[in-house]
């Protein structure tokens, strides 16, 4: 084989490998502004909505509702720009967005979120509020382990992160706030900033 | 030892080479979806998912769902080091 045969053959391989697994090249940057997005709202809310220490917090008030929409929003926005960059990605890259692939890693993923999602409300629907942040963690950590048997192997990583952080976090009641930021901010951007340099790596390949 | 020893005969031909790819980076992959993303006839795929089988880079595993078979095939261990092995030498070649 000549020199032309063996670039061809590499070509090939990240050819098959990215259309069978879209999700994975963009990871990066959506996850860190996943991150950004967490500690926005978070902040946001700390200085703005959070109750002061002889307030009190209770289900259905407004402020409890602002709350969780800030909530809703961060986790709408970054679904919003997963979903963008991946798709923007996929159209370079002449594949279908909806596939069995994506379908497989949506379900895994939303099984242990959603649970968790209704656990927690129901949780503070019964004026259970301490352990929100550490529930949040550990079953958003659960429902990445799930989903990685579907995408290449990092996400992994960051699930058991977010589970182990968790553990601590109801193991350190008072702080569920400082948790949640360094889990959905920190965890994100380090995981993205992580992904995006071997992003960058694996295109030299086709260079 | 030359780096050409690491190039491995097994994965001299594309269809090979992309069953390892898509193997390489997705747990599991059923025919179809193997077909479909290869672009290759039914008996051109099988006959090289056997070759790749025979020599245990990748795994077999047959169910039914419902009436219909259906075949999910795996990179083995050895598949994804012998794999990892032949692009670091196709890196190798071209540089």
């Amino acid at each position: 084989m000549t020199n032309d045969n063996y670039l061809k053959d590499i070509g090939h391989i990240k050819d098959m490998m990215n259309r069978s697994s879209r999700f994975i090249s963009l990871s990066g940057v959506s996850g860190i502004f996943a991150g950004c997005y967490a500690i926005i709202g978070g902040l946001f809310t700390y200085y703005y909505l959070f109750p002061k220490p002889h307030e009190q917090l209770n289900y259905g008030s407004t402020k409890f509702f602002e709350i969780v929409l800030i909530a809703l929003l961060v986790l709408v926005l970054s679904i919003a720009t997963a979903i963008f960059l991946t798709s923007r990605k996929a159209k370079k890259h002449n594949a279908k967005i909806w596939d069995i692939t994506t379908y497989r890693l949506v379900i895994n993923f939303l099984i242990p979120l959603v649970t968790g999602g209704i656990y927690i409300i129901l949780k503070l629907n019964s004026q259970h509020y301490g352990l929100t942040a550490s529930l949040m963690l550990i079953f958003y950590g659960l429902a990445l382990v799930n989903a990685s048997k579907y995408t290449i192997g990092n996400i992994k990583y960051l699930g058991i992160a977010e589970i182990i952080l968790g553990l601590i976090c109801a193991a350190f009641p008072g702080y569920g706030f400082w948790f949640w930021m360094i889990g959905f901010g920190l965890f994100h951007i380090i995981y993205g900033s992580i992904m995006f340099v071997e992003e960058k790596k694996a295109s030299h390949w086709e260079s | 030892m030359g780096i050409i020893d690491n190039i491995n005969k097994l994965f001299d031909h594309r269809v090979r080479l992309g069953i390892m790819s898509v193997l390489a980076v997705n747990e599991a992959a059923d025919f179809n979806r193997l077909k479909e993303l290869l672009n290759v006839t039914d008996g051109n795929l099988a006959s090289h998912l056997k070759a790749l089988e025979k020599a245990e880079y990748i795994s077999v595993e047959k169910t039914f769902i419902g009436r219909k078979p259906h075949t999910n095939y795996k990179a083995t261990k050895i598949g994804k080091l012998e794999f990892k092995k032949h692009i670091e030498a196709l890196e190798k070649l071209i540089n």
